[in-house]
């Protein structure tokens, strides 16, 4: 939690959960912004959808557990899910694939586990995770940024009602071509026999819509930065990850820059802010010490790349936070701080050296 | 010695399940179970096997040494398999090649040779009988439930392409429950199988609380003994 480790004096005002997690959630503001500025009403419909499920959900489980309903309502933990699972979905998802999403997240990765700090995977990631295994169409079927429906309109995305309607509805293929395309990583990955540069160049996406992208990450990283301006979360977790993933993706690109994409690419597109800054900072599933959480962020930033570049998905995050949020515990076992008094930090299993 | 029916029974399908209490032969279980035909071939050809080893161990179960035990029991395990395997081939083979190298594996399925150990080697003909049958039913009873549970969820039929298993009569058993189903590829893969294996295991311990509650409500009074939870087989 907002647990930063600090010298005396230990007297803090009382940071409860429900705090927060409403900072975390006004922290995603920006991105939602941006991304229903860039890609349409489908993200904030998704988002509100998404929490509406969570609160219904959590409700739900909460009655069945015999816990008390409202109080753990009130720390906003299922929101935060629920709003980050409904930034990560495609916009233009069906309202079921977010229902079996944050059924998936409360109820099974949160609720069968015990619970808020009991989990030992992210939520939201964990629902996102089986989504995409579970549904690959519905799930790659992004929507492509304003700017290249139509150059001649100002703002051209697809209308509030229609939006809804396609969500909520049934699905209307014309419609759908029109308004979604592959993302970045998507094109850059299937991009045949072009080297990096001719894809730059001649795929559309990437040489017209690349912008929106780099919009939305940069709103991202604003929120993270409001985060830890109010010390929500330490940087390292987000600066070992993103450190990571920039130090790999430009020891490639340097070797093979026709073959490998570019470290900003890496950085800014799909989603590494995201991730870095709202999901590798998960105080529940990610390492404890400080030290940890670098070890933490450095593992998931070099998976990010290693399965974005080699691995059968076009984004990488849900998968390298999952596998990283396995090896936590181990990690915090190595890396535990040596208590004040004591010579030596009290690490490993015992009966190690 | 006499041959205590309701015990062995109840043991088979229920206490001592070997799918959901003793956590046996998961392999296979996680592996086939699919759709109900093919949780219901496996089933079968597992129970036979049972049958049979269970059977034979038992009526050598004089002559066989302690040292050389396993081995012994893991020759007429595996002949029996081969046995059912050739037979799979002969009668239904185009569920032979779907399940595949699972077949075979039976040999190597912990819940065989765990009974033929703890049970055949040490009881009658007709209890070892009786308990082949009961663990057989009890494990095929499992993965037909967990085949129709990832049916169900992963394509939105049920009892699909029995034909492959009972002629071309039961061709008509299938069950549409759901049109246009676009599918729920998670519950197909084995992921869905470990995660509807962790719900059946919880809906059983459930079952056992709630009869336990019942019970003790029943019987009140006198020190309760504690028990202690058995995990493993």
């Amino acid at each position: 939690m907002a647990l930063i480790r600090s010298s005396s004096p230990h007297l803090h005002k009382m940071n409860q959960t429900g705090h927060v997690m409403r900072l975390v959630l006004m922290a995603t503001l920006p991105g939602m912004a941006a991304m229903t500025f860039f890609f349409g009403w489908g993200t904030l419909i998704n988002v509100i959808w998404a929490s509406l499920l969570a609160v219904g959900f959590e409700a739900a489980i909460l009655k069945w557990r015999n816990r008390p309903v409202g109080f753990v309502l009130r720390d906003y933990s299922a929101l935060v899910t629920a709003v980050l699972l409904g930034l990560a979905l495609p916009p233009f998802a069906a309202w079921w694939v977010t229902l079996v999403g944050v059924f998936v997240a409360i109820v099974i990765a949160k609720h069968l586990y015990g619970g808020l700090g009991q989990n030992p995977f992210n939520p939201a990631m964990v629902a996102y995770a089986l989504l995409l295994i579970s549904f690959p169409v519905e799930m790659t079927r992004w929507t492509v940024p304003f700017v290249m429906i139509d150059a001649e309109s100002s703002w051209s995305v697809l209308s509030l009602f229609d939006t809804l309607s396609l969500i909520f509805g049934s699905i209307d293929s014309a419609l759908i071509d029109n308004y979604t395309g592959a993302t970045p990583l998507d094109a850059l990955r299937h991009r045949g026999g072009l080297t990096t540069e001719e894809a730059w160049r001649q795929v559309p996406v990437l040489a017209d819509g690349i912008g929106a992208w780099h919009a939305v990450s940069a709103a991202y990283v604003m929120g993270g930065v409001f985060l830890l301006y109010r010390k929500v979360f330490t940087w390292h977790a987000p600066v070992a990850m993103l450190g990571s993933l920039t130090v790999l993706s430009t020891l490639f690109f340097i070797v093979q820059p026709d073959y490998f994409a570019d470290p900003f690419f890496h950085l800014t597109v799909g989603g590494t802010m995201l991730g870095a800054f709202f999901i590798a900072t998960d105080p529940v599933s990610s390492a404890t010490s400080n030290k940890g959480k670098i070890y933490f962020g450095i593992g998931i930033g070099a998976l990010i790349f290693v399965i974005r570049t080699w691995g059968g998905y076009p984004d990488a995050i849900a998968f390298a936070v999952l596998l990283m949020n396995l090896t936590a515990p181990f990690i915090d076992q190595y890396t535990q701080p040596r208590t004040y008094g004591h010579a030596k930090a009290n690490r490993g299993m015992k009966g190690d050296a | 010695m006499s041959v205590d029916v309701k015990k062995i029974t109840l043991d088979g399908l229920w206490t001592n399940n070997p799918a959901l209490v003793q956590l046996l032969g998961l392999c296979p279980l996680l592996a086939v179970t699919g759709s109900v035909v093919n949780a219901l071939g496996l089933g079968l050809a597992s129970t036979i096997v049972l049958l049979g080893s269970n059977l034979t161990i038992s009526a050598f179960r004089k002559f066989v040494p302690g040292s050389v035990r396993l081995p012994i029991f893991v020759m007429i395990i595996a002949s029996f398999v081969t046995a059912i395997e050739l037979l799979m081939q002969a009668f239904t083979f185009e569920l032979y090649q779907i399940l595949g190298i699972f077949i075979p594996l039976i040999v190597t399925n912990c819940a065989i040779m765990g009974r033929a150990d703890a049970f055949a080697s040490k009881n009658p003909v007709s209890a070892s009988l009786l308990d082949g049958l009961m663990m057989g039913v009890g494990f095929s009873a499992v993965l037909i439930l967990l085949g129709g549970m990832r049916e169900v969820l992963g394509s939105g039929t049920l009892f699909a392409d029995m034909q492959l298993l009972f002629g071309p009569a039961a061709e008509s058993w299938k069950i549409v429950l759901i049109d246009d189903y676009s599918g729920f590829l998670f519950a197909v893969l084995p992921p869905g199988a470990f995660v509807g294996m962790g719900l059946l295991i919880a809906l059983k311990n459930i079952i056992d609380g709630r009869l336990e509650e019942r019970r003790k409500r029943q019987t009140p009074a006198g020190p309760t003994e504690t028990q202690r939870v058995r995990v493993t087989g």
